[in-house]
């Protein structure tokens, strides 16, 4: 099945949930409001004729300044018997909460905590949603556009006083000067 | 004896520094007896920022942050990315450089399953296999410092080409090696293939079923041993895979053993692929002309030619000043699995959002689910049949 023609049928049958079809390269993506994501994941993934059964990836882009949600969770989906793929730009606004696909596809799983950790998207519904590659003390998402490269400078980890203690405390071994 | 013995469960810390977890990976097991009753991996350590770099540097400066996530094969990793922009950017780089590329990222994935094998077999606890695998990686790394000076992280591939061409000796030296390799996997194969204690430790070790591996995300070697048919050098070719023949290794059990077959069988195939590159490598170009505002031109018209040399000089301090807007998702195999790109341009030098999907991210958080219920010591054989690196697991 055709990408162009997916979006159409999506169109039809969730009526006000497509907000545009864009075409790139030959990839299609389909930008989608929030709110009856996980019926349409569901339904991506279950009916036959497109049997989106690999979720490839999960990530987040913030769109500050440019546009007015400001995040969009972004979907890539393919799937293994048709061969087809699709892309589903979710749109989600500050302090919004996006449903959890992680009952469709398990992997989801990590990439929505990543999702969370860098840009502070909460997803809805998700078993365990903690921080995974920055350290659980942390603050801020270090992957929006208004947080700075090098960290915001009058703020520190506290965890980090902690490792220069630590490195305090082995100068008595001497093999530390 | 009136007293009833009580048993507790027992919550065990396995890592960031153990040797068997490849990395700086941290495995939180919470054990009954020696059932692995839950799995809590914790990855992190090892977090650069890639992605946000990335958005602060031009397209071409990112290729050596590339080199970086995948450290044991970085020459896939950098040949993905550079298709990735070549995709968004509507480039078609040179036949020339397309075999050449195809080439040195299967001299890249054997090395790579070089040393997976090694670490692998030493985890179960077959140290010989790890003596013979370095022998052959050693001579592969050797290769790469004659290509282009570097051992590890190569950054080689440019963007619509190659940086430099490939000389005779190269060449020779290469099929030399394609000649010998085949009955250096039949070495390795006669210490482990039927090896009691191998069998003992893989066979039915962490099976996944085909319909649960894709559901769990596993690329590349760890579903193909599940008997799902999925490669992208097949399903979406780029460079030279369409003008080669290989086949693609399936398994049947899904179990750790399976897995490694996969692995063995896919070096054969890469050898054979890079046989067949040498022996079809056209002449021509390594780097295409077309798009000049795109790609670097060579270095004797930098010096000869204004426009070049203005071409040139936006592109470093600047990047491409009209890049196309829009958004691509390029995969490719590399040996762990499928990388990713996804690239958002908003028609600056600079990509607006550089994601990257990791192979091991992913199949490090499959590694609950192949763990949870088997004994302590088959988390390790686990652990090495996913084959993970942690540099691209934390990016």
């Amino acid at each position: 099945m055709e990408p162009n023609q997916i979006a159409e049928s999506l169109k039809g049958e969730f009526t006000g949930e497509v907000v545009a079809v864009k075409e790139f390269r030959g990839q299609t993506g389909i930008t989608l409001k929030k709110d009856r994501l996980l019926d349409i994941a569901r339904r991506l993934h279950d009916a036959p004729e497109f049997s989106f059964d690999f979720l490839r990836d999960i990530c987040g882009v913030d769109f500050k300044k440019i546009k007015t949600p400001r995040f969009e969770v972004v979907y890539n989906l393919y799937s293994m018997t048709h061969r087809h793929a699709l892309r589903l730009n979710v749109q989600v606004e500050i302090k919004e909460f996006v449903p959890s696909v992680t009952s469709v596809w398990k992997t989801a799983d990590w990439h929505e905590r990543e999702c969370f950790d860098m840009f502070g998207i909460v997803f809805d519904g998700h078993p365990d949603l903690r921080r995974i590659l920055m350290p659980e003390d942390w603050a801020g998402h270090p992957m929006r556009k208004d947080y700075p490269v090098a960290g915001h400078e009058d703020e520190e980890w506290p965890g980090f006083r902690d490792v220069l203690k630590k490195a305090e405390d082995f100068k008595k071994f001497g093999w530390y000067k | 004896m009136d007293k009833t013995i009580k048993t507790q469960e027992m919550v065990l810390n396995m890592g960031p520094q153990h040797p068997s977890t490849h990395g700086v990976l941290r495995l939180r097991l919470e054990v009954s007896g020696e059932t692995v009753v839950k799995c809590t991996p914790f990855v992190g350590y090892l977090h650069r920022g890639t992605e946000k770099l990335a958005e602060g540097m031009t397209y071409l400066q990112a290729i050596p942050l590339m080199d970086r996530l995948d450290y044991i094969s970085s020459m896939t990793n950098d040949v993905g990315y550079c298709i990735a922009v070549e995709r968004l950017f509507d480039i078609n780089p040179p036949l020339r450089a397309k075999y050449i590329r195809t080439m040195v990222s299967e001299v890249s994935r054997i090395s790579s399953h070089l040393l997976w094998l090694a670490t692998h077999a030493l985890d179960i606890g077959a140290m010989t296999v790890f003596l013979y695998a370095f022998r052959e990686r050693e001579r592969i790394l050797e290769l790469f410092e004659m290509l282009c000076g570097a051992r590890l992280t190569v950054t080689y591939p440019r963007i619509g080409g190659v940086r430099n061409d490939v000389t005779q000796e190269f060449i020779d030296t290469l099929y030399q090696f394609t000649e010998e390799f085949p009955d250096k996997i039949k070495e390795y194969e006669t210490l482990i293939n039927v090896n009691r204690i191998w069998l003992k430790r893989t066979v039915g070790i962490g099976v996944i079923s085909g319909e649960e591996a894709v559901n769990y995300g596993l690329t590349g070697a760890a579903l193909r041993g599940s008997g799902v048919d999925y490669d992208i050098r097949k399903h979406f070719p780029y460079d030279a895979y369409d003008l080669v023949n290989f086949e693609v290794p399936i398994g049947k059990n899904g179990d750790v053993y399976d897995r490694y077959l996969c692995r063995m069988e896919e070096m054969r195939q890469s050898n054979s692929i890079i046989r067949q590159c040498i022996e079809a490598l056209p002449t021509g170009p390594i780097m295409t002309s077309d798009s000049p505002k795109y790609t670097l031109p060579p270095k004797d018209k930098v010096l000869n030619n204004m426009e070049s040399l203005i071409h040139h000089f936006t592109l470093i301090t600047k990047g491409p000043m009209t890049a196309p807007q829009g958004e691509v998702y390029v995969a490719t195999e590399v040996p762990k699995g499928e990388l990713g790109f996804y690239i958002i341009s908003d028609g600056t030098g600079k990509p607006y959002r550089m994601r990257v999907r990791s192979p091991s991210f992913v199949h490090v958080s499959a590694l609950p689910r192949l763990c949870q219920g088997g004994m302590i010591a088959d988390v390790v054989a686990n652990i090495g049949s996913i084959d993970v690196v942690l540099g691209e697991c934390d990016r």
